[in-house]
């Protein structure tokens, strides 16, 4: 009965997520979900509470590092930076998009993927439109790499955060081995853009005149410097890298108010509190299905171990789970699983989820068929064209990420 | 003489310059077209990663006016260019249908060769370009965007020939 509940608990917050009703939070099904089920005793409350006291910290860490980007922005470094491709590329698209692709990773890595997706991509859109080249290409090199560019640190993707803890990694030694896997997928989907958008890249530029750029906001540039240095440090310390977020993002929060870049009325737009308390609700209820019978099951088809062709299993698995329920869900799911095998598969798991959501357009099968049967009469966009690139790029690049992930887990005698 | 030019990134000066070569002194009437390709700028990243889903409204707003400013702005600049009063049309949905539909009744639709120029050969010409010169209801100008490539471009026959 108790599994029933959990089951069908999971489909109404995940259904709920994403076709979002109203644009209402995903949080607003997901709260009286994970209630629902702890009254129904689908979970007892020691385990809901160690759900919690395990994912608070992951919960806290994003919201400071959202609250540290948006900071960034107001301060002008997301501006500086787009000035200084424009500046850099001289009226060359190809040149812009091999800037585009190093900011967008370099973003993605440090800042978490939602700073690329919604404070970068505005930006390069704008610098490629002033450039007079098509934006096209370095738009949806922003939106690709929000996901293929989030494997190298912790904080990149909320999926790592989830999974450093359970995969036994520290901040450094995550990153350690995360780097080539980060490195070799970055390679692949730029491969890739040249070739797909061969056409729109060899546009000669109207404007190819560099603008003026701007000086480099210093100090957001140093907090940020200062805090990633902290995680590092951090990290060697056993201290939670959620502190060191909180002070960067305290930091730059007083000056920013003092200066007036923001108001304090600003700050809960930035936290997203509606999308934490989804994440923590989440938690809640995937833990009640996987506690329940369910768990078992799976636990029957994952792989084990972490060779080569283990690892290639776990990553197709996450990939194919995340476009099917989306990535949080699959990750959620699968860890406590791919954690018994040891952190390479964890590693791999984070393969699978974070680059695999670009497999399709829409991400996630499910989504598509949702969003058929709820939208049926609404416009179609021209989504052929993104999800050729993603079907062209993605098998490829987490093929060649795991293969980078296994030689790292043998150079760093993990395997 | 009724002129349609298609304005597009990159290829619109060229395209405006041939356009008045082709009016000379005599009376023209030229509509400048620019179509967005989306209405809303590209899409999200996969919905499969759910984080931060409930900000991207607020980034694609943001990117739906910035396509709609840069669109305006190419328009202005290409009526300048021109040199005399012109009618702008900033439209969006699929370019080559909106294009092609625009052409009809016109006496010459001006686009620019808009694909990978590195080796001269269908691939030069971009989809939606060729689209729009099959099924263009009108004379159509091609126009290189930048240099106009001498002879030297041919590769030589094939040995066999």
């Amino acid at each position: 009965m108790g599994e029933v509940i959990s089951v069908s608990m999971l489909v109404v917050v995940l259904g709920f997520a994403v076709i979002r009703p109203r644009g209402l939070p995903e949080a607003v099904a997901a709260v009286p979900a994970a209630l629902l089920v702890l009254l129904t005793g689908a979970l007892g409350w020691d385990k809901a509470w160690g759900e919690i006291e395990h994912l608070f910290p992951v919960v806290a860490f994003l919201a400071a590092v959202l609250v540290i980007s948006e900071l960034c922005d107001a301060d002008g470094l997301f501006r500086y930076a787009g000035a200084l491709m424009a500046a850099k590329s001289r009226g060359d698209a190809q040149r812009l998009l091999v800037f585009v692709f190093i900011l967008a990773a370099v973003v993605t890595a440090v800042l978490s993927l939602d700073a690329t997706v919604v404070l970068l991509t505005p930006v390069v859109f704008a610098t490629a439109s002033r450039m007079g080249v098509r934006p096209k290409p370095h738009a949806y090199a922003c939106t690709h790499l929000a996901n293929a560019g989030s494997l190298l640190l912790p904080v990149s993707n909320l999926t790592n955060l989830l999974a450093m803890s359970a995969a036994g990694l520290t901040f450094v030694s995550f990153a350690g081995l995360m780097a080539l896997p980060w490195l070799a997928v970055l390679v692949v989907e730029y491969l890739a853009f040249r070739q797909f958008f061969a056409a729109d890249l060899s546009i000669p530029a109207t404007d190819p005149e560099p603008p003026e750029v701007p000086p480099l906001p210093r100090f957001s540039a140093i907090v940020l410097a200062l805090t990633l240095v902290g995680f590092v440090v951090a990290s060697l310390f056993h201290i939670e890298a959620a502190w060191v977020a909180l002070a960067g993002a305290l930091v730059l929060l007083v000056r920013a108010l003092k200066l007036k870049q923001v108001t304090a009325k600003d700050i809960p737009g930035f936290i997203n509190l509606g999308f934490l308390g989804f994440v923590l609700s989440l938690g809640i209820v995937v833990t009640a299905v996987v506690e329940g019978g369910l768990g078992a099951a799976i636990g029957q088809i994952v792989p084990s171990g972490q060779t080569l062709v283990a690892l290639f299993l776990w990553a197709g698995l996450a990939a194919l789970l995340a476009n099917l329920v989306n990535n949080l869900p699959a990750v959620l799911v699968l860890l406590p699983f791919a954690a018994q095998s040891g952190s390479g598969a964890v590693l791999a798991v984070l393969i699978g989820v974070n680059v695999g959501p670009n497999l399709t357009y829409v991400g996630s099968l499910a989504t598509l068929l949702w969003r058929r049967i709820v939208q049926a009469h609404d416009h179609e966009t021209p989504i052929q064209e993104f999800t050729l690139l993603g079907l062209l790029a993605t098998p490829i690049a987490i093929v060649v990420g795991v293969l980078a992930l296994w030689i790292s887990l043998t150079i760093g005698g993990v395997a | 003489m009724k002129i349609v030019i298609w304005v597009r990134e990159g290829t619109w000066p060229a395209c405006v310059d041939a356009a008045r070569d082709l009016v000379g002194s005599g009376p023209a009437e030229v509509t400048l077209v620019c179509v967005r390709e989306e209405a809303s700028g590209p899409p999200d990243p996969g919905f499969g990663s759910l984080i931060g889903r409930g900000r991207r409204r607020k980034a694609t707003e943001e990117l739906d006016q910035l396509s709609r400013d840069a669109a305006e702005t190419m328009l202005r600049r290409a009526q300048e260019r021109l040199g005399f009063d012109a009618t702008m049309r900033l439209e969006s949905g699929f370019p080559e249908r909106l294009v092609t539909a625009a052409a009809d009744g016109a006496d010459y639709l001006v686009l620019g060769r808009d694909g990978d120029r590195r080796r001269l050969g269908p691939n030069s010409i971009g989809k939606h370009t060729r689209f729009v010169i099959d099924h263009a209801p009108c004379r159509v100008l091609l126009i290189w965007p930048d240099r106009v490539p001498d002879l030297g471009s041919i590769p030589p026959p094939p040995p066999d020939r």
